[in-house]
């Protein structure tokens, strides 16, 4: 048996407060090599005719369920048409999806966050706090995906409610974290101090509190949009998101699903692309978390 | 120091109850006027949205039979009170008693969820186990195979799964039915993401709790490095996944979801999945108030646990 390692992040994160150097350490290999996938996935996004040039839509019957070749290198589908081409032609739509409904997400939790994290003074402000506390217990009720579920139960299917569901349905996270940022910010020595110096309520809010509290939504929003782009395409896949010609990742998986046992490639390289666009969203949120807390991560 | 814990243990229960009845309450609430705000006719939409074509005669019976010609409030309350005797309605698609078809689904789908849970505890302690106790590479591998395994999409898992286990290997059934070999792949594929999660949140704590000086003197004491793992450090390092248990409850309900629809397993996240297809309002209500009171008490199990495992939350 070997002995215990030597703890290194906790050694680390004691010598971290001694210099200001190890406090912001430079993004590590992993974080590096995530933010570069990020940017491949932005870039098929912005210009997918540099990647493929090919037509994501071309029907060609006689190409049908190609194995993985040079010609194309990810297969093709049931209508001929390269999987290759469709991945990178999708990850305008996958992205797009993910990113408003992150933007939706935390603009509903930062709103709720902040209401529910700056009650506490008076009989007013812990109401508030009580009451959005409340709310977010009922919303943490219906989790991710059932909330999403139950909102396209009342919108009807397509692309632009499964953004809106995913979006709603990632609020409550954020409005948690958010509120109990607020509310950390409020008590910090800080904040006293401006109080004491004699500034109003409100500049100490928009001058203090809001950018303390504020800065981890970047953070979370990165961490968040890995979540994001699942569980679009998790609704996708299950026919309520994107309808079926238009190239997106969970569309695509949706389709390959049918014909898993005959082309295995229509299912495991559009998968791939939601895999490691989460995973690269998350060890870059991870990354930059860590940098923001002082080498703990 | 006994008739104190009762009442302790009796204000921790009717507060818990009043919680539930909170969420439930706000749940109805929220879907009932939901189905007001959409716009066009609420008869209509509980029969399917304007997509149905419903006949006059089929809205007029829906108006009848949910009161629509009555005011919002009377609707409102005759809602609640139905709720309140536990009558859930009838199933516009499949014309049947809701609350019926909802007992028949939810113990399959409450038992994979839960066997779920167990196996991606142990799939969690068993990787923090490792990267504490394997060193360096260990650490790294188990950490990157955490961040992997917390964003794989559970359709997708299950896809490879079924692609590897049932196509390529045949060892087991690509449908879930009742057999114990069909529960084996749906359980993996809703354990492993949950597991991802848990094993980052409890290989963080194991490591503030190996810089503890509780661990300094149990290893002074001549505490083997898995004696101390077991006895001193695991306790510490599960209250964060405990305090989670409700949110991986939570992700597994999601989860099941896609999950039963890919093993065409027969459960609760399947039904919602059809009803919202369809738009059947009174099961869709069905199923996330059903789904709403599971996930509570799993929460009030976690709570429970979490005292269990750390004395100082029972001072308070």
């Amino acid at each position: 048996m070997t002995a215990l390692p030597d703890l290194p992040r906790g050694g680390e994160a004691t010598r971290a407060s001694s210099s200001r150097a190890r406090r912001r350490p430079p993004l590590g290999a992993a974080e590096t090599v995530a933010a570069a996938v990020l940017l491949l996935v932005v870039a098929m996004a912005v210009a997918p005719g540099l990647l493929a040039p090919d037509d994501p839509l071309a029907v060609s019957p006689v190409d049908a369920f190609a194995a993985p070749s040079l010609a194309h290198p990810f297969g093709t589908d049931e209508s001929g048409r390269g999987v290759w081409t469709r991945v990178v032609h999708g990850a305008g739509a996958s992205l797009t999806i993910g990113l408003v409904a992150t933007v939706i997400g935390t603009g509903l939790g930062v709103a709720l966050g902040v209401l529910a994290g700056l009650g506490g003074r008076g009989r007013a402000g812990r109401a508030t706090d009580a009451g959005v506390s409340r709310v977010l217990e009922v919303l943490f009720a219906l989790p991710g995906l059932l909330l999403a579920l139950v909102v396209i139960a009342f919108t009807g299917p397509g692309a632009v409610p499964a953004t809106i569901a995913v979006g709603l349905a990632t609020a409550p996270g954020y409005a948690r974290i958010v509120r109990s940022q607020v509310a950390a910010v409020r008590r910090s020595p800080m904040v006293e101090a401006a109080t004491v110096l004699g500034r109003r309520p409100a500049v100490v809010l928009v001058r203090h509190v809001l950018p303390n509290a504020l800065a981890p939504v970047v953070v979370l929003a990165t961490l968040g949009l890995g979540q994001a782009v699942v569980w679009a395409s998790s609704l996708s896949y299950l026919g309520l998101g994107s309808p079926p010609p238009a190239p997106e990742w969970g569309a695509m998986l949706s389709a390959g699903r049918t014909y898993l046992a005959v082309a295995w490639w229509m299912t495991v390289f559009p998968g791939l692309a939601v895999v490691v666009t989460a995973a690269a969203a998350t060890v870059l949120g991870r990354g930059l978390a860590r940098r923001g807390q002082g080498g703990r991560p | 120091m006994r008739p104190g814990r009762w009442r302790r243990a009796g204000r921790w229960l009717v507060g818990r109850l009043l919680g539930a009845v909170f969420v439930l309450w706000a749940v109805a609430t929220l879907i009932f006027f939901a189905i007001r705000l959409v716009p066009g006719d609420p008869a209509e939409a509980i029969l399917g949205g304007p997509g149905s074509q419903a006949s006059a005669e089929a809205l007029d019976t829906v108006r009848r039979q949910y009161g629509l010609d009555q005011p919002l409030l009377v609707q409102y309350l005759a809602q609640l009170g139905r709720l309140a005797t536990g009558d859930l309605g009838t199933s516009y698609s499949l014309r049947t008693d809701v609350g019926r078809l909802l007992l028949d689904q939810l113990p399959g789908t409450i038992g994979l969820a839960l066997l779920s849970l167990v196996v991606a505890w142990l799939l969690a302690i068993g990787t923090a186990w490792w990267a504490t106790l394997g060193g360096r590479v260990a650490a790294t591998v188990s950490s990157g195979l955490e961040v992997v395994a917390s964003a794989v999409p559970h359709f997708w898992l299950a896809s490879l799964l079924i692609l590897v286990f049932s196509t390529e290997l045949g060892l087991l059934p690509p449908v879930s039915t009742g057999t114990p070999a069909g529960l084996v792949l749906p359980v993996v594929t809703l354990a492993i993401p949950v597991a991802g999660f848990l094993g980052q949140v409890t290989r963080d704590s194991l490591l503030d709790a190996a810089a503890t000086p509780f661990t300094v003197s149990a290893r002074a004491r001549g505490e083997s490095p898995s004696g101390l793992f077991a006895r001193h450090l695991l306790r510490h390092a599960a209250l964060p996944g405990l305090a989670l248990s409700g949110w991986a409850f939570g992700s597994l309900l999601s989860g099941a979801v896609v999950v039963e629809s890919v093993f065409a397993r027969p459960g609760l996240g399947r039904t919602l999945l059809g009803a919202v297809t369809l738009r059947d309002i009174p099961l869709v209500t069905g199923v996330a108030l059903v789904s709403a009171l599971a996930y509570v008490v799993v929460v009030a199990l976690g709570d429970l646990a979490e005292r269990a495992v750390d004395p100082r939350g029972r001072a308070t």
